[in-house]
């Protein structure tokens, strides 16, 4: 497949950045923060991506979606990250489509899949119990019990892990931390009893909570997939998250680019431009450099989830390393660049860096991911 | 459809049976590549037999129109031809500045009478072209050049030197920057002339470098006579197509970039020299510089791949040329410093067996020219900051 848009991805790519001007920039972020939000976006914007059709994109048509592919989603969400938009898009509509239509009954999608297409559900993963991203280290415990499961144990930074209507867990069936099998995915209702959350106040001001399941009873029909043959599954939704997260740091970096580089055609020093200085000119274009690497890369990762390439895993490792590395490197620079102002709150590209550094973190980072990526090149 | 399949059988039938069958193995690097030309010492009668007969079939240039000798193929053509040549692993006929360089230029720029003259003997592999372009002053600073051209009438007489003339001791013909007007101004008053090398007062003479090979020559001109008839597009007016010869010089060394080193990755060999235990590199600050070096390698490959397709379907933003110069070349120097200390002492080895007779250290050497040659990385980022960027 040629390393290009066609005409309906570039439709649907204009259609996002028109929308999320209108409806979402980066002033409203702002103006949530200040009104002391919890979820960084107004209450009413998810209906009206719902009604975009977006909570549908990823969601077969025989469910009642839209099946528009990755490619175009990825349009949306990196055009999320240039406007630093917050919303369940990522948790319910990327992360929770594709756990639930990769791993769940028919039964579970037919429910499922429609609800989250029609905007009645959200949800939320919850997969890491301490600082770092470790998937197989997964502790939490899930004992059968009578016709059901108990579950036992704690999930820190789960996106949405406050607003979610459903909580997709990865839990212990057998087996130890470190081991691969073992593992089992469970839909469980947010309210079910046993649940505590609590909300964590990030840097980027969004949505995360730490979640603590103390002997919560679920039954045998929350089990979603194998018992035990969970990782698989789970893999395959942290792949798609770590090339969404990829498209969306990919924003970031474009966004905190073009500002940075009209600033250098704007502000004057010694009487000059600033961005007459060569110093300045050659970082800028090495940074650009880097950047048309990005688009190449998170490209190429969209597209082969949409052929189901074999070398998904592999791609997700590269897109997410190589992503994480210029996303830092991009917001650093804008500080840098624009000097003493970009240190105050009061000028927007301070809040690049806040959300850029969550984004790299969540499910691996730049080490993590190439760390993974010689582990899957067999060394 | 049906046209393009008859064209894959034919030329399928045609390489099977002309491709001599030590033409179809892979070749060990710069070594074993044909070059052509009036005393190309070739290294067996097959590479010769190859070359003429790719050449006469005009499938040395085979998208050059075909009333010049070339294949005359459209780009899907094009493509079976390359992907029926890579099914039988046939080598390139013919590696060739005129092919790469001076030819499209002359296709694009050069009068009937010059690609008439100059042409078809490229594609036949029969003259063997360098290039006149920098100078001992004009490094960078390429526009400064000072070798002149004296109007004679009907004909220049050029005096100068020119340096870094690749197998300037080789070629049959050079395609060359000259000053013919002193007064204008810095760009204008250059054109870009051609003259066979053996030309009374033309003196190549081979520069050793520190990879030991001396690929390139310093060339001494001392009252050359140049025919007006030989100067490409308009006299005083070179400029604008040396810009055009560099921007496809560029094209060329970046792809360098992802240049193969044999048949096994970066890791590969890296797991071979310094050991796996238990599935993780022996080295683990090695391991990651491997690692590193192969996700950089992966995205650069991949941006490759996108501005080709995005040219393709008319929506490239062309001037990133020098980007793919800029990263590529530094990709490949940065490669080759991770391949030295992956392989140890064995890489300092200048003759023996341990480095494959000095190979390992010569070609690291040479890669730190990719980012001299064709504009260093520093005139490379003024390109992207000023054209693409719009920094003044």
């Amino acid at each position: 497949m040629a390393l290009v848009l066609n005409e309906e991805q570039q439709m649907l790519k204009e259609s996002a950045q028109g929308f999320l001007a209108e409806f979402a920039p980066l002033a409203e972020l702002r103006a949530q923060r200040d009104a002391g939000s919890e979820t960084g976006y107004a209450d009413s914007l998810w209906g009206q991506m719902v009604d975009m059709g977006w909570a549908a994109i990823l969601v077969p048509e025989a469910y009642g979606g839209l099946e528009f592919g990755h490619v175009g989603m990825g349009q949306i969400v990196e055009q999320t990250g240039r406007t630093l938009t917050a919303s369940p898009l990522f948790a319910t509509a990327v992360l929770g489509v594709t756990a639930i239509k990769g791993a769940g009954t028919e039964e579970q999608k037919t429910e499922l899949l429609g609800a989250i297409a029609g905007g009645e559900i959200t949800t939320a993963l919850a997969v890491d119990e301490n600082a770092h991203h470790a998937p197989a280290q997964i502790s939490m415990t899930a004992v059968k019990q009578g016709q059901g499961y108990s579950l036992n144990g704690a999930k820190r930074f789960v996106v949405d892990g406050g607003t979610a209507d459903k909580l997709i867990v990865a839990a212990r069936t057998s087996g130890e931390a470190g081991d691969i099998k073992g593992i089992s995915l469970f839909v469980v209702d947010a309210t079910a009893a046993g649940i505590e959350v609590e909300r964590v106040a990030a840097t980027d001001g969004r949505n995360y909570a730490n979640i603590s399941f103390n002997q919560v009873e679920v039954a045998e029909a929350a089990l979603l997939g194998e018992e035990g043959q969970g990782f698989k599954a789970l893999s395959a939704t942290l792949d798609a998250g770590n090339i969404y997260l990829s498209a969306e740091m990919l924003g970031m970096a474009q966004e905190s680019f073009e500002r940075t580089l009209q600033y250098l055609k704007e502000r004057k020093q010694f009487g000059v431009l600033i961005g007459s200085f060569q110093a300045l000119q050659h970082r800028a274009a090495d940074w650009w450099s880097q950047i048309e690497l990005c688009k190449s890369v998170v490209l190429k990762a969209l597209q082969a989830m949409d052929e189901s390439h074999k070398r998904v895993p592999a791609l997700a490792s590269i897109a997410k390393a190589k992503l994480a590395e210029v996303a830092e490197l991009s917001t650093n620079e804008a500080i840098q660049m624009h000097g003493g102002i970009g240190m105050t709150d009061e000028y927007d590209i301070g809040f690049f860096i806040k959300r850029a550094r969550p984004a790299q973190t969540l499910f691996g980072d730049n080490s993590y991911h190439t760390d993974r990526f010689a582990q899957l090149s067999g060394y | 459809m049906s046209d393009l399949n008859a064209f894959r059988h034919e030329t399928r039938d045609w390489l099977e049976a002309n491709c001599p069958p030590s033409m179809r193995e892979s070749t060990q690097g710069g070594e074993d590549m044909c070059w052509g030309g009036r005393n190309f010492e070739f290294a067996s009668e097959e590479q010769k037999q190859w070359m003429e007969r790719m050449g006469a079939k005009g499938w040395t240039a085979p998208d050059w129109p075909a009333e010049y000798g070339g294949g005359g193929l459209d780009k899907a053509e094009h493509k079976i031809l390359k992907e029926e040549m890579a099914r039988i692993n046939a080598r390139p006929p013919l590696s060739s500045f005129g092919i790469w360089m001076i030819g499209p230029a002359l296709l694009k720029f050069g009068s009937e009478a010059l690609k008439q003259q100059h042409l078809p003997p490229i594609i036949r592999g029969e003259i063997r072209w360098c290039q006149g372009y920098s100078e001992p002053g004009a490094g960078s600073d390429l526009a400064g050049l000072q070798a002149k051209g004296e109007d004679m009438g009907d004909h220049f007489i050029a005096n100068g030197q020119k340096v870094w003339t690749s197998y300037g001791d080789k070629a049959d013909w050079m395609f060359c920057l000259l000053r013919t007007d002193p007064d204008a101004k810095k760009q204008m008053g250059i054109s870009l002339v051609l003259f066979d090398m053996e030309t009374p007062g033309v003196t190549p003479k081979p520069i050793k470098l520190i990879s030991g090979s001396s690929p390139f020559c310093e060339t001494f001109l001392d009252d050359v006579r140049v025919e007006k008839d030989q100067v490409v597009g308009d006299i005083n007016h070179g400029w604008t197509i040396a810009k055009y010869l560099l921007t496809h010089e560029r094209e060329m060394i970046g792809g360098m970039g992802m240049a193969d080193v044999g048949s096994e990755t970066m890791g590969q060999i890296a797991a071979r020299a310094l050991g796996v235990d238990q599935g993780r590199m022996n080295n683990p600050l090695l391991r990651a510089e491997v690692a590193k070096w192969e996700i950089d390698g992966a995205c650069f490959a991949l941006t490759a791949e996108r501005v080709t397709d995005e040219v393709k379907s008319g929506h490239g933003v062309g001037a990133t040329s020098a980007m793919l110069k800029y990263y590529g070349t530094e990709l490949n120097k940065r490669r080759f410093e991770t391949l030295l200390k992956v392989n140890g002492s064995d890489a300092m080895v200048w003759e023996g067996e341990a480095s494959n007779q000095g190979w390992l250290p010569r070609t690291w050497l040479r890669t730190k020219g990719n980012s001299i040659e064709g504009g260093t990385s520093e005139v490379q980022l003024n390109v992207i900051a000023k054209n693409i960027l719009g920094l003044g």
